[in-house]
């Protein structure tokens, strides 16, 4: 059995279709990943998996209960980091898992001792009576990783559990992640980073505009775009302007701008593609740098089959997140 | 099922008490607010103070519990904090009650400390088993009309700003500081509509030599409690929809 079966899942908004009858499933200890775009569906679709949303239509069962009318029952079972660390800034770090064991009602030794479990686990025992409005974002979110296990669930959802962090805190963060799917939670997490989905996904469903595209192992997408090239060019000199007069030179080629100098040419004849990029470069004085063949990415793959430039995903949302 | 919903709805107010009851808000509306005005009232005329104070306790009834729902409902709404209560396995109805019980709880602290205050200071000796009733449905009344606002409204201001309509129309005219009994017969109908009017009707009596029987206010306060409650619960649940 999958301890998540979610079948036409669908979410309108007076009109606004923001998850459009959407299929997956997650199987147990599965680490699933929700990669999209910012306002693609993702957090919608969590919101929904966990109650606090009610589905136009569709269905879904999660640890086999039917979300519309076991989910009381499911949510003991569930563990939700929602998209901001929404803890009580008033309460200490342990207050807060303490209050939040309570409320699932864990036993009293049960819940004292898993929450100075959880404390050292995720580095902060030192900081247990510290108000969590004190904290800095990168502890407020493992704190809020932490509220989310004091029951001992057995499905742990995650949404963008490190935006806005720092290189450092996004590392640790995800190296606890992995943990956690080491010792067989099953986990499913929403990201808009791809470089996060191929590190830490067993299997990631592309999300775009409430659809989803395409589900497969980080591998096995990348492996899509294997069946075309992709090369890049770097130039000495800015060659912003010049993207459309290289696409017309490569017909069947797909020229994308990664930065000011920097190209990436999916598809076409690869000798081809190396011929002209050479002659153009010589014909527009443009100081050719370096030419790649590269392998491909992740990145390369959602671009492949999303259609969309990689730049969607680097867009973040204004001034969110605490 | 029932037993979690109970554990929680007692688990809310008990906390809300603690994370909420000294914010600045809550406390500058609930308490600060009746005893100025009725300092003020003092002031023009000391000889008869005692006439003031079941005006003074339902007024400290109407603005803590108004005051604190606004705070622990909007402050949580706007930070995501209200959501998490409804990670766990309760109903948004129960939380709702939990926020309405930890008003309720603020409020009673406020007004006992009031009621105390003022009988001891002025040697009253209220009727018991009339004045805790009547004080007891009455923070309930309020509370859940704070929370009924507050579920109406975004941010703290806005849910406090548009309960200072009800809330000062009904220190005008439901008895607090001028009798019912001398207003024109047309405002003495709008009287009858207001909550409060019953609140200060049950506390007079209270405190007064002979009291009537007073559980037809209590059954109008029911009712008026009912009114409040349902929708409040009814608009949280939408929220979540
Ligand atoms: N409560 C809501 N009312 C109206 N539109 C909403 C609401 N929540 C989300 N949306 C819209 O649904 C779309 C998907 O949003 P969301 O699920 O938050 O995306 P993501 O988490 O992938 O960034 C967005 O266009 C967003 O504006
Ligand atoms: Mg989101």
């Amino acid at each position: 059995m999958n301890t998540i079966d979610v079948q036409g899942l669908t979410k309108r908004f007076d009109g606004f279709t923001a998850v459009d009858g959407i299929s997956f499933e997650v199987g147990e200890g599965e680490l699933f990943g929700l990669l999209g775009p910012n306002g693609s569906g993702k957090t919608t679709t969590i919101r929904m998996l966990v109650g606090l949303s009610r589905p136009t239509a569709g269905r879904a069962k999660i640890l086999g209960f039917d979300l519309s009318f076991g989910i009381t029952e499911a949510k003991r079972g569930i563990g939700v980091v929602p998209d901001s660390s929404n803890l009580y800034d008033e309460l200490s770090a342990r207050e807060n898992l303490l209050f939040m064991a309570k409320l699932y009602g864990v036993p009293k030794d049960v819940r004292e001792q898993k929450s100075e479990e959880l404390l050292k686990l995720f580095g902060l025992y030192e900081r247990r009576d510290d108000r969590f409005g004190t904290f800095s974002r990168g502890m407020k979110r493992a704190l809020t990783i932490a509220a989310a296990l004091v029951h001992d669930p057995k499905v742990l959802f995650l949404d963008e559990p490190t935006v806005g962090l720092d290189v450092v805190a996004a590392r640790s963060l995800r190296e606890l992640i992995s943990d956690l799917h080491g010792k067989g939670l099953t986990i499913v997490l929403t990201t808009h980073y791809l470089e996060e989905a191929d590190l830490l996904c067993d299997r990631i469903a592309i999300l775009v505009k409430g659809n989803v595209v395409e589900i497969d192992t980080p591998r096995g997408l990348k492996r899509r775009a294997e069946e075309r090239s992709v090369i890049e060019a770097s130039f000495g000199r800015e060659a912003t302007d010049l993207v459309g007069d290289l696409s017309a030179r490569l017909p069947g080629a797909e020229v994308v701008l990664l930065d000011e100098t920097r190209v990436k040419i999916y598809g076409g004849d690869p000798s081809r593609v190396l011929e002209e990029i050479f002659e153009f470069s010589k014909e527009r004085n443009l100081g050719l740098n370096a030419i790649n063949s590269i392998k491909p990415s992740l990145e390369d793959a959602f671009v492949r089959i999303t259609g969309l430039s990689p730049t969607v995903m680097a867009r973040e949302k204004g001034g969110k997140g605490r | 099922m029932i037993r979690d919903d109970l554990r929680c709805i007692y688990l809310i107010a008990a906390k809300d008490m603690r994370t909420y009851y000294l914010k600045p808000p809550a406390v500058s509306w609930g308490m600060v607010f009746p005893v100025a005005w009725t300092l003020a009232f003092y002031l023009r005329s000391p000889s008869n103070f005692e006439d003031l104070v079941p005006g003074l306790i339902a007024m400290t009834i109407l603005f803590s519990t108004t005051a604190a729902e606004a705070v622990v409902i909007n402050f949580e709404l706007r930070l995501g904090s209200l959501e998490r209560l409804l990670l766990a396995p309760v109903s948004t109805d129960s939380v709702l009650l939990g926020k309405v019980l930890g008003g309720f709880l603020f409020g009673l602290l406020m007004t006992s400390m009031v009621t105390l205050g003022t009988a001891l200071g002025l040697e009253l000796h209220p009727n018991l088993s009339t004045l805790i009733p009547v004080g007891l449905i009455s923070l309930m009344v309020f509370s859940s009309m704070g929370a009924l606002f507050s579920v109406l409204f975004k941010e703290v201001f806005e849910a406090q700003t548009f309960l200072n309509l009800p809330r000062f129309l009904m220190v005008f005219l439901c008895g607090v500081v001028y009798p019912i009994s001398a207003m024109p017969s047309w405002l003495q109908a709008i009287s009858q509509l207001l909550p409060l009017t019953y609140t200060v009707e049950g506390l007079r009596a209270a405190f007064s030599a002979s009291p009537p029987s007073s559980f037809k206010g209590l059954l109008i306060l029911t009712v008026f409690l009912i009114l409040f409650i349902l929708p409040a619960m009814r608009m949280l649940r939408k929220r979540f929809e």
